[in-house]
């Protein structure tokens, strides 16, 4: 199974997926492509990804979130190519008899999957585009910001 | 010998290419390949080394390359 797709990501599609008899509860987090960050105005994003490894990467996040939470059944789509503002990049659904343990498994899931997977985005601005995180990483360059 | 190198994002478009064969010399590390290619790309003097994947698992500076190794070149990632 594929988490990484260039389609529009069904939110419905993923929750009725996950869902199993025996769940009482599910989370379901989208991040969501915003007008703005970091003080600019953004009107689009392209997402990027090392995808043969990207694919690897979450399937390791999945492992271990299933690991820790037995109970939870998971779903995770990334979406990557031209996003526009309010276009969904990532959703997540997360089920369990009780809702404690969904609620925790989304939140790992979203805040691992940034933390580890190569995927990138630039940013479309007034100024042109960039690329988040880069900028940063160059001394020469953060010095002049 | 050979190695795969592939750029992604930020230092696709720095060096100009996403995929492309680099020689190096047996024995080489992670560390000499990026030293190897800020010699040849002038753009990439100012970067600090980045994260690198090996056959698509991060590797450490100093691990040894390996003939037809493919060595992915990872900016800070943004995913999400």
């Amino acid at each position: 199974m594929s988490f990484l797709t260039y389609d529009e990501i069904d939110h419905e599609s993923l929750i009725r997926e996950v869902l199993r008899d025996r769940d009482g509860a599910v989370c379901f987090f989208a991040g969501v492509v915003r007008d703005h960050h970091e003080g600019k105005s953004v009107s689009a994003i392209d997402y990027e990804a090392y995808e043969s490894m990207a694919e690897k990467e979450i399937g390791k996040v999945m492992t271990e979130v299933e690991q820790e939470h037995p109970e939870v059944s998971l779903r995770v789509v990334h979406r990557l190519g031209h996003l526009i503002v309010g276009d969904t990049s990532i959703a997540i659904a997360a089920s369990s008899p009780h809702r404690a343990e969904a609620f925790e498994a989304c939140r790992k899931v979203i805040d691992r999957v940034k933390e580890t997977v190569p995927i990138w985005k630039k940013e479309y601005g007034p100024d042109g585009t960039s690329w988040v995180g880069w900028q940063g990483s160059r001394p020469d360059e953060a010095t002049d910001a | 010998m050979n190695v795969k190198v592939l750029c992604f994002a930020a230092l696709r478009e720095e060096t100009g290419f996403r995929e492309r064969d680099v020689a190096v010399e047996e024995g080489s590390t992670i560390g000499d390949l990026w030293k190897r290619l800020q010699e040849e790309f002038e753009s990439l003097r100012s970067v600090p080394m980045p994260l690198v994947a090996v056959n698509e698992t991060y590797a450490a500076a100093g691990e040894v390359l390996r003939p037809g190794d493919e060595v992915a070149l990872i900016p800070p990632v943004a995913g999400g």
